[in-house]
C-alpha cells in the first residue's frame, strides 16, 4: 500500500535548514497495523503527514497504492486526502464552531455525497464511536475522549483504506486513551491499514509492527507477531 | 459550475461565526452610508445655495447711473450720467450682444392699501422681460406685466407672494383692486415663491411691479433707477457690458473704458466664485469621502487579519478532509461577494431611509434637501467591496497555498 525510498524532508527556518527525514524506506502492506515510536524531533509526525499527503517531501520516492504521490497535482491530493486517507490528530482539529454531527459530515461535503446518504453515514458513524447523543455539541461542550471519538468518526465518514493517528492518545488520560486505541484495533480488525504515532509501548505493542525512528532514520522495522 | 464548496457548508460557516460576519458587514455598512450621506448633504448644499443664487436672475448684470472718472474729448471728468428709457429702447435697438434688458424705474414706500390693509413697500414700473430675466414666475392663475400693459399704460400690478400674504391673507388676489398712493390698480398676479439670497433693492417677494410707462405717468418719472440686461447665453457679460458702454458712451459722451460712467453688478461674476467655490467643496468632499473609504477598509480589513488565525487552522484543517484549494477560495469569494453586498446595501438603505426622513425635519432652508447620488452610492459599495475583497481574499489565497499541515501549524 505505501512504499517509500529514499525520501528526504528538509525544513528552512530563516537561514537554518534542518532536516527531519534523511532517506527513509519504508514498505507498508494493505490491512496492516503499524506503529510508529521514536523520541521528540525523531521525525515521526513529518514522516506521518507526508503519508497522510499533508505535506510533500523534498526528495526521494513515495508511491501510494503504486500512484507516485510526487507527481500529483493539488486537486489529486485533495481527493487522496478525502476519500483514501482518514486523518487522527493529537489536537483533534475538529472546527471549533460546529457541532459533532457537522465536524463528521465535512468530509462528505467535500466529496459531494447527496442529503440524504450524508445524513445516514453519519449517524452510523455516530453510532459506530458511541457519541449519538452527543450530534449537536460542539467541541467545547465535550470531553477530550468524545472529540477524538468524533475525529475518528470524520476519519472514516468516505470509508478510506488507510487511517493515520498522531499521537491520538495524546491528550487524553488512560482511560479515554483505552477506548480510542480499541477503536483502532476494531478497524484493522476489519481490514483497514493503520498507522499510530505513539510515545506509549503499551499502545505500540498492540500493533503488530513497531518502525522506530531516530533522527531521521528507520532505526528498527520489525513485526511483534 | 465552479467547484463551490456546498452552500449548505457555507451558510454554515457564516451562521456560526456570526460575530465575524456581523463586524465585517457593519463596517461596509458603515463605510457605504457614511460616503452616501455625505455625497447627498454636499450635493443638497450645493443645490440650495446655486438655486437660492439663481433667485436673482441668471446671466444678468445690473446698471446704475454713475460719475465719469476720465476727461473725454474736451469735457471733464466728474459728470454724472443717467439714462432714460430711451436710451434702454436704443440699447434693444442697436445691441447685439443683450438677450434682455428692461429698464427699472423704482419708488421706495409706496402707500399700498387694500381694504383695511395698509402697508409701505417698493413699486418698480419695467417691461415684460424683466420677469424673464429675474426669475420672477407667476403663480398659478396670474401672469406677468405683459406688452399690452406697457403700450396702454393700463394700471395694472404684479406683486411678490409675502405682499400678497400681506394685505390679501389666504384670498385670492387676482381680479382684486388695490390701491397704490391712492390710485386704484388691478392685481394681475403673485409671484410664485422662489429663494432669493442676493438682491440690490430688497427682496422680489414684497415688492409691487407695475408697466414702466404707467410708472413713468403717475410718477413723472424721467430718470431710470437702474436697468438690467441679460447677455446671450452663448456670450460672457463682459461683451455686453463692453458694448453698452460703447453706445451709451457714444450718447452721454464719456470714455467707453470709463469704468466708474456707470456702476454695474454683474451677477455672472458672483455665480462664477460661487461655481468655483462649489468645485472646491466638492473636492473636499471627495477628499473626505476617500478617506472614509480607506477607514472602513482598514476596519475591514483589521477584521479580517483578526480572524486570520482561527480561519488558517480552518483552512489548514478543510484541507486535510480533502478540499481543494479552488474550494476554499471560492468560499472565501463568495462569502466576501455576500458581506459586502448586505453591507453595502443596508448601508444604502439605511443613508436613504435619513435622507428620505430628511424633508420633514425643515432644515431645508439652511442646508438644502439631501439627495442621493446613485452612482456614487454604488462607487463606494464598489470600492469597500474591493478593499474588504482584497483583505478577505489575499490571506486566504496564501493560507490556501500552503501545504496543508503548514496551515495547520502556522499560529
Amino acid at each position: 500500500m505505501i512504499e517509500m525510498k529514499e525520501l528526504r524532508k528538509a525544513y528552512t527556518t530563516g537561514k537554518v535548514e534542518f532536516e527531519a527525514l534523511k532517506g527513509i524506506d519504508l514498505s507498508i502492506k494493505h490491512s496492516e497495523m503499524v506503529a510508529v515510536v521514536g523520541p521528540s524531533g525523531s521525525g515521526k509526525s513529518t514522516l506521518m503527514n507526508i503519508i497522510g499527503c499533508l505535506d510533500v517531501p523534498t526528495s526521494g520516492e513515495y508511491r501510494l497504492e503504486d500512484d507516485p504521490v510526487n507527481e500529483m497535482t493539488s486537486n489529486q491530493l485533495a481527493d487522496i486526502r478525502n476519500k483514501k486517507i482518514g486523518f487522527v490528530f493529537q489536537a483533534f482539529n475538529l472546527l471549533p464552531y460546529a457541532t459533532a454531527y457537522e465536524n463528521i459530515e465535512v468530509p462528505l461535503l467535500f466529496a459531494r455525497v447527496s442529503g440524504k446518504k450524508r445524513r445516514e453515514r453519519v449517524n452510523e458513524l455516530l453510532a459506530r464511536v458511541g457519541l449519538a447523543d452527543k450530534a449537536g455539541n460542539k467541541p467545547t461542550e465535550m470531553s477530550g475522549g468524545e472529540m477524538q471519538r468524533t475525529a475518528i468518526a470524520r476519519s472514516l465518514a468516505n470509508d478510506p483504506d488507510l487511517i493515520l493517528a498522531d499521537e491520538p492518545t495524546g491528550n487524553l488520560d488512560s482511560k479515554s486513551g483505552g477506548e480510542i486505541v480499541k477503536i483502532f484495533h476494531e478497524l484493522w480488525s476489519a481490514g483497514k491499514t493503520v498507522i499510530i504515532i505513539t510515545h506509549d509501548m503499551n499502545i505500540a505493542e498492540q500493533a503488530q509492527r513497531i518502525i522506530r525512528l531516530k533522527d531521521g532514520l528507520v532505526e528498527g522495522n520489525g513485526n511483534l507477531a | 459550475m465552479v467547484p463551490l464548496l456546498s452552500l449548505k457548508q457555507f451558510f454554515n460557516d457564516m451562521r456560526r461565526q456570526k460575530l465575524r460576519t456581523l463586524m465585517t458587514t457593519f463596517g461596509i455598512f458603515w463605510g457605504t452610508c457614511a460616503i452616501v450621506l455625505l455625497f447627498a448633504f454636499g450635493k443638497g448644499i450645493t443645490e440650495a445655495q446655486l438655486k437660492s443664487q439663481r433667485g436673482l436672475g441668471e446671466n444678468i448684470a445690473i446698471f446704475w447711473p454713475g460719475i465719469t472718472s476720465k476727461e473725454f474729448k474736451g469735457l471733464p471728468k466728474g459728470r454724472r450720467i443717467r439714462f432714460t428709457e430711451d436710451d434702454i429702447a436704443m440699447i434693444k435697438a442697436r445691441a447685439t450682444t443683450v438677450s434682455r434688458i428692461s429698464p427699472e424705474y423704482s419708488r421706495w414706500s409706496v402707500t399700498i392699501k387694500h381694504g383695511k390693509n395698509t402697508y409701505n413697500q417698493q413699486v418698480i414700473g419695467i417691461w415684460p422681460e424683466f420677469g424673464e430675466m429675474r426669475n420672477i414666475i407667476p403663480d398659478v392663475g396670474s401672469r406677468f406685466i405683459n406688452d399690452l400693459d406697457i403700450a396702454g399704460r393700463r394700471r395694472v400690478i404684479f406683486i411678490g407672494d409675502r405682499l400678497k400674504e400681506d394685505l390679501f391673507g389666504s384670498e385670492p388676489a387676482v381680479g382684486e383692486t388695490i390701491l397704490l398712493d391712492g390710485v386704484p390698480f388691478t392685481v394681475i398676479g403673485v409671484m410664485k415663491e422662489k429663494k432669493q439670497d442676493s438682491s440690490y433693492s430688497g427682496r422680489d417677494n414684497r415688492k409691487g411691479f407695475i408697466p414702466s410707462s404707467t410708472f413713468k405717468t403717475m410718477y413723472s418719472a424721467r430718470r431710470l433707477n437702474d436697468f438690467v440686461v441679460q447677455c446671450k447665453p452663448e456670450l460672457t457679460m463682459k461683451q455686453t457690458k463692453d458694448e453698452i458702454y460703447g453706445i451709451l458712451g457714444g450718447r452721454y459722451k464719456f470714455d467707453p473704458t470709463d469704468t466708474e460712467a456707470l456702476s454695474v453688478w454683474d451677477t455672472t461674476e458672483g455665480f462664477a466664485f460661487l461655481k468655483t467655490f462649489f468645485m472646491a467643496f466638492s473636492a473636499f468632499l471627495v477628499g473626505i469621502g476617500v478617506a472614509t473609504l480607506i477607514t472602513g477598509g482598514i476596519g475591514v480589513t483589521n477584521i479580517m487579519n483578526v480572524v486570520l488565525e482561527e480561519r488558517t487552522k480552518e483552512i489548514g484543517i478543510k484541507m486535510a478532509l480533502g478540499a481543494r484549494k479552488s474550494m476554499i477560495l471560492s468560499q472565501f469569494v463568495v462569502e466576501t461577494l455576500m458581506i459586502t453586498a448586505v453591507g453595502g446595501l443596508s448601508g444604502f438603505l439605511f443613508a436613504y431611509l435619513i435622507v428620505s426622513i430628511f424633508p420633514y425635519l425643515n432644515l431645508d432652508e439652511f442646508i438644502g434637501v439631501p439627495m442621493i447620488d446613485t452612482s456614487i452610492g454604488l462607487l463606494a459599495v464598489v470600492l469597500i467591496g474591493i478593499v474588504g475583497f482584497t483583505a478577505g481574499i489575499f490571506p486566504a489565497r496564501r493560507a490556501a497555498n500552503l501545504q496543508p499541515v503548514q496551515a495547520l501549524k502556522l499560529f
